[in-house]
């Protein structure tokens, strides 16, 4: 089969299997977020924890248990780092350097799991499993949580309240999250993902040399990082590694996982809204600039100019040729349009535009379809903006889902879309600013630029990945990058929480001819539209020195 | 026809004529105070570009850096000359009303004399014919006609007398016949009048919610281009290509959106100078904006969908007597009836039968209209006698002379109520016989258009509610045949109230006309309450808005010019954020191809060169405002249409438009620039 051929076929299968689960599955979320029925379960955790799991928070009740809730989970994960080799399963590895440590608990609670070290030498099999695992599963739900929230402020009226945090989070890992890694990690056991406790082995090499290769619970973690678009692996070469993606079916899998839950939330708002067509036109912008990117990628990647390229069909630095170049283009368009960022391929070896495309995708804001919650809630706000300037030219003061966007809400909304370019175009200009932040630059020029700004790009946006090349272990990067990573995750969260606040105490304007519609292809061009203008005007002149520079 | 579906044009006035230019050059000139311009964050962003680029023109004297500077200046007086123009247009509209309020003098009831600013509420004066009236009031004795154009433009007289709905006149107003007494209602300062001033003048403008959000989300975008632009730098400086601090920001003030930015009052003021121009005054912008949100008009059925009176529109003879023979009995008995009603008997009998009305009658005894008897008529000279009035009256009338009644009479009767119209009765006594010679179909006459306009309003979705008295069978019959959604039949002031509440819990704006005082409530819980000028004080108070005219259906034409004012911020804006993608390949390949060659590849203009580009986005960034300031004045072109076709059509002309445009524009200007030496 030709490698184009191969490229379509993947394609095929994995929008097929997205497009048959998404529904069952968003209408499962939109289900276990609005029965009042609680699991025995979940009662004993709320009793353990104290809550009561049948009063509903107003919104800055529910912000205050995110961000409480979070911050005991950074505490945790470094204290965890720190004092590993005192504890049980250390497999020999010290403790962690504060700075590594603070930065990688605040990249596994923000859900951006960028990993500034090497994961099976640095990590013992108790912080993998206890700490860095348990954050797969709670910052995800975090996320859905937050976003279910912000359904919520569309789905009602003249109500302060928004849910309960602690049932939200404790339902998103008990209905979903939980069920869906443990069939996940089987699947991935079948395809030859290793899952064992064991410290490694050694092997003898053909060439009679011996290798350590060491073993661990991959195939758990491997499973909950792809669903929870959460993307720190457990090797440091991440889904490359041959023990953590074996094999292509395997890798095209981790592609259907990490696109699952924030592909189905949309219908999961459309159910909560009560009109399943809202939910469609999300789902729409998203499945388009998705397609889109993958689109441009794969074709960036295939038709690379140069001797040795075109010898080998594509450009295949930095690819496993187990997957080929069609399917490193996909997992890598995908890492990181979900915020997930892990990596089956090096971005950094991408063709200079292949590479630009993958950089954009996060630049969108991680919204097609973005990270498990976040990229539904960026989208929303996005959507907002979009009506707005829109919605003045049908005559009317702009309303979507039949909420007034007035002041107040475009404030909130104009602040949220300010933060993470913000983030990201502070923390690129300082960086190359700063001798600090040029020495860690592996290549000069446009490239050495563009790995600065993809490091921001991938923690402002919480996505995680990596482009290779850049020494991120420094105390400069682990400051700046783990700041960025804690402002792009919660600052947006304070925002569409309160705008899901004011929403939720407003009422409903009636639906007429004179509404803007928001549900026909019409929006969705639209919408997409705004996605992009937004993200083009903001990144048009820093991408113009990175790989634009290079790359054309 | 009365004054129904009329688009009336409005008053020939140019957009700008030659006085005006000085006068808004000196105000723009004006506005160039940096307290001033904080109230616009984004001109206040390109004023203090502007100031910085002047310093660096100084410090390092180049021909591109003083261009730079001019032009950066010139885009902020554009800007203000945007805003200048439209406070200008009222200007001279408010001087003639000022005039008018302070020469006035006042003449007390206990005989002194004072100036009309002095008066207070409860102060009472007396106005004599030809006198000016002080101040707003209410007429508390005598009656008289005034001439109120003035105010309204209108120079027709009106009747304003003591009691009843017509009490409130207007201070500058001039009495004409007769002699009224005054109590004032207004405080020094805060009458009528006042307020008109200050609306036209834009003096009492204050920023409507919608422009607020709008001044957000544009203050936003402005600080994200300041940030892409000073995160450049750095960027820059590694990649060896580090940017003029002119350039720089040349590249912001491109950026940052300042064609919205700039026109952004000028056209509230504009929208609002439009409603003074149809003689309807806003007493907040907020009411304006509400317009263009209405979900729900409520209407009065007489006056304003159907014409005030009734009009026969046929005959129906009943038991054998020809069609003929009673339009010509209906004729005699209608011949003294001045009421309209009567009149209109007298003109159907002439258009359907060619019957000329007799002018007079030798002989005949009229006898007119009674509460008693219900009924009018003649007794003529051959001793005939006909009678005609409500279908009880004419059987009861014609069984006491020993006539009988056919069924038939009572059938056709039944069939013109049911079909909303009124049925009058028709008799003939002759001796000692009489008879019921048929019934009169009289009918509401929905005016012309009305059915189109409703149909217009609809696809703006737009729900029109009649009011009225009538009971419900009528109504609905005259509903169907105006084309309104929905009735309100027997509607007392609490129904309408209980109404309103119900349409604004479903979520739709509600907008409303109304004078009388018992209008008063439902004007002020409604989202866009519209009291007429003839209207009582307390009507006034409570609405939104009044309309000189006393027109109500021009509440379709205020909805108009409200959506039309959001849609022109929208659409302008859209166009602003659109033109940013030409101006950065203009930019972009000017500032770095020289350090990287390949980028050469966006400049898809051919711009000649970097100096000239970027100057050229520069000057098509500053007269884009100008040559946007008639659209902005005069706001967008408006059709009636559905939200999606409306969006549709806007979205191409100012979002894709805004695209293509500044390509071909700044193209244009590059052709001139580069011909100038040191440029190219």
């Amino acid at each position: 089969m030709s490698a184009a051929a191969a490229g379509w076929l993947q394609f095929g299968v994995l929008v097929a299997a997205l497009a048959v689960v998404h529904r069952p599955l968003g209408d499962h979320m939109a289900q276990v977020f609005t029965t009042p029925r609680h699991w025995r379960v979940e009662r004993l955790v709320h009793r353990t924890v104290g809550v009561d799991a049948d009063t509903e928070q107003r919104w800055p009740t529910y912000l205050r248990s995110v961000l409480a809730f979070s911050l005991v989970g950074v505490l945790l994960l470094y204290a965890l780092q720190r004092v590993q080799q005192w504890l049980p399963l250390d497999n020999g590895r010290a403790a962690v350097e504060p700075g590594s440590a603070w930065n990688t608990a605040v990249s596994f609670v923000t859900n951006t799991n960028w990993q500034g070290y090497s994961g099976e030498s640095t990590m013992g099999h108790l912080v993998q499993m206890a700490g860095l695992a348990v954050q797969n599963f709670l910052s995800a739900a975090v996320g859905i949580a937050v976003a279910i929230a912000v359904i919520r402020g569309f789905a009602r009226t003249k109500t302060d309240r928004l849910g309960n945090f602690w049932v939200d989070l404790t339902r998103a890992v008990t209905r979903l999250l939980l069920p869906l890694s443990v069939v996940g990690a089987l699947v991935m056991v079948l395809g030859g993902v290793v899952q064992n406790l064991g410290s490694g082995t050694g092997a003898s090499t053909l060439a009679g040399a011996t290798q350590f290769v060491p073993g661990g619970p991959v195939a758990s973690q491997e499973a909950i990082k792809e669903l929870g678009t959460n993307g720190g692996g457990f090797y440091n070469a991440n889904a490359a590694h041959p023990f953590e993606g074996p094999t292509a079916w395997v890798s095209l899998f981790q592609v259907f996982l990490l696109l699952l839950i924030p592909l189905a939330l949309p219908r999961t708002f459309g159910r909560m809204v009560g009109d399943r067509r809202q939910g469609w036109a999300i789902l729409g912008v998203m499945a388009g600039l998705a397609s889109a990117s993958i689109g441009l990628v794969t074709w960036f990647e295939a038709r690379a100019g140069g001797t040795a390229t075109q010898l080998a069909g594509a450009a295949m630095e930095g690819k496993e040729v187990r997957f080929g170049e069609p399917l490193s283009a996909l997992y890598a368009a995908a890492t990181t349009l979900t915020s997930t960022g892990s990596v089956n391929s090096m971005h950094d070896s991408y063709t200079a535009l292949g590479g630009g495309t993958v950089l954009a995708n996060m630049m969108l804001g991680e919204v097609a379809p973005g990270g498990v919650g976040s990229g539904l809630y960026g989208m929303l706000v996005l959507a907002v903006v979009a009506v707005f300037v829109a919605g003045l030219m049908v005559g009317r003061t702009p309303e979507y889902l039949g909420k007034r966007l007035g002041r107040r809400e475009m404030t909130l909304a104009s602040l949220y879309i300010l933060t993470t370019p913000a983030l990201v175009l502070i923390g690129a200009a300082v960086a190359m600013a700063l001798p600090a932040g040029r020495d860690s630059l592996l290549n000069t020029g446009p490239h050495g630029l563009s790995e600065a700004l993809y490091a921001f790009a991938s923690a402002g946006n919480n996505n995680g990945s990596a482009f290779a090349g850049l020494s991120a272990n420094t105390p400069f990067y682990n400051t700046a990058l783990g700041l960025a990573m804690v402002i792009g995750r919660y600052l947006p969260i304070v925002l569409v929480l309160a705008l899901a606040g004011r929403l939720a105490a407003q009422g409903r304007t009636a639906v007429t001819a004179g509404t803007f519609p928001t549900h026909r292809p019409l929006f969705v061009g639209l919408l997409s539209a705004v996605v992009l203008v937004v993200v083009g005007l903001t990144y048009f002149p820093a991408l113009s020195l990175g790989p634009l520079a290079e790359g054309l | 026809m009365t004054a129904v579906a009329e688009h009336r044009p409005a008053p020939a006035r140019s957009l700008l004529s030659a006085d005006q230019v000085g006068p808004a050059l000196a105000g723009a000139v004006r506005k160039l105070d940096p307290r001033t311009l904080l109230r616009q964050p984004v001109i206040f962003v390109v004023w203090v570009g502007s100031v910085f680029s002047t310093v660096l023109a100084v410090a390092d004297p180049t021909l591109f850096g003083w261009l730079i500077a001019g032009w950066l200046w010139l885009t902020v007086l554009f800007a203000n000359l945007a805003e200048a123009i439209a406070e200008g247009r009222g200007k001279a509209q408010a001087a003639t009303l000022r005039r008018a309020r302070t020469t006035t003098v006042a003449h007390l009831l206990d005989g002194r004399e004072v100036p009309a600013a002095g008066l207070q509420p409860g102060d009472t004066v007396v106005v004599a014919a030809g006198q000016t009236i002080p101040g707003d009031g209410d007429v508390i004795e005598g009656i008289a006609s005034v001439d109120e154009s003035a105010i309204t433009g209108e120079s027709a007289p009106v009747i304003r007398e003591s009691g009843g709905d017509r009490s409130a006149v207007t201070g500058g107003t001039t009495v004409l016949s007769d002699r009224i007494v005054v109590t004032i209602t207004s405080k020094p300062g805060e009458t009528f009048v006042d307020r008109m001033i200050a609306l036209v003048e834009g003096a009492a403008r204050q920023k409507t919610p919608n422009e607020i959000a709008l001044n957000i989300l544009l203050s936003s975008l402005t600080i994200v281009f300041l940030l892409a632009v000073v995160t450049l730098q750095p960027l820059a400086t590694y990649s060896g290509a580090e940017q003029p601090l002119a350039v720089l920001i040349a590249l912001v003030v491109c950026l940052i959106p300042t064609t919205i930015g700039s026109l952004l009052s000028a056209i509230g003021i504009a929208g609002m100078d439009r409603l003074v121009q149809r003689n309807v005054l806003a007493m907040s912008g907020r009411a304006v904006e509400a317009a263009g949100d209405v979900g729900t008009l409520l209407l009065d059925k007489t006056g304003t969908i159907t014409l005030g009176n009734r009009e026969a529109v046929e005959f129906l003879p009943v038991g054998g007597t020809g069609e003929k023979e009673m339009a010509d009995a209906a004729q005699l008995a209608s011949l003294a009836d001045q009421t309209p009603e009567g009149r209109s008997v007298v003109v159907l009998a002439k258009n359907e039968f060619g019957l000329r009305a007799r002018s007079d009658l030798p002989g005949a005894r009229f006898v007119p209209f009674t509460a008693q008897t219900r009924m009018s008529g003649v007794d003529l000279p051959d001793g005939r006698q006909l009678r005609k009035g409500a279908a009880g009256a004419i059987t009861g009338w014609v069984r006491s002379l020993g006539g009988s009644v056919p069924s038939e009479v009572s059938r056709t009767v039944d069939a013109i109520s049911g079909s909303g119209g009124t049925p009058l009765a028709l008799a003939c006594a002759d001796g000692d016989s009489a008879r019921v010679l048929g019934v009169i179909h009289l009918k509401d006459v929905v005016k012309t258009g009305m059915r189109e306009r409703f149909d217009e309003l609809r696809r703006m979705g737009i729900r029109t509610v009649m009011i009225t008295g009538d009971n419900e069978r009528t109504a609905r019959a005259i509903a169907a045949e105006a084309g309104v959604d929905d009735v309100l039949a027997e509607a007392t002031p609490e129904d309408k109230l209980a109404l309103i509440r119900r349409e604004q819990d479903g979520g739709r704006l509600v907008a409303m006309t109304g004078d009388g005082t018992n209008d008063a409530p439902a004007l002020a819980q409604a989202d866009v309450g519209v009291a007429m000028n003839t209207g009582t004080t307390a009507a006034k108070e409570a609405g939104n808005m009044v309309d000189l005219d006393s027109n109500p259906t021009k509440l379709i034409e205020i909805i108009a010019i409200g959506k039309q004012l959001l849609i022109t911020r929208g659409s302008l804006t859209t166009f602003s954020i659109a033109n940013d993608l030409a101006k950065y390949f203009a930019i972009l390949p000017a500032m770095f191809a020289g350090a990287f060659p390949a980028l050469d590849a966006l400049n898809v203009m051919r711009l000649s060169s970097p100096e000239s580009a970027i100057l050229s986005a520069v000057i098509f960034n500053a007269l884009i405002i100008v040559a946007l300031v008639p659209l902005a004045l005069r706001g967008v072109r408006y059709t009636p249409a559905s939200a999606s076709a409306m969006l549709r059509r806007n979205l191409l002309i100012y979002g894709v438009g805004g695209v293509v445009l500044p390509f071909v524009g700044i193209k244009l200007i590059d052709l001139l620039v580069s011909l100038l030496p040191g440029i190219a």
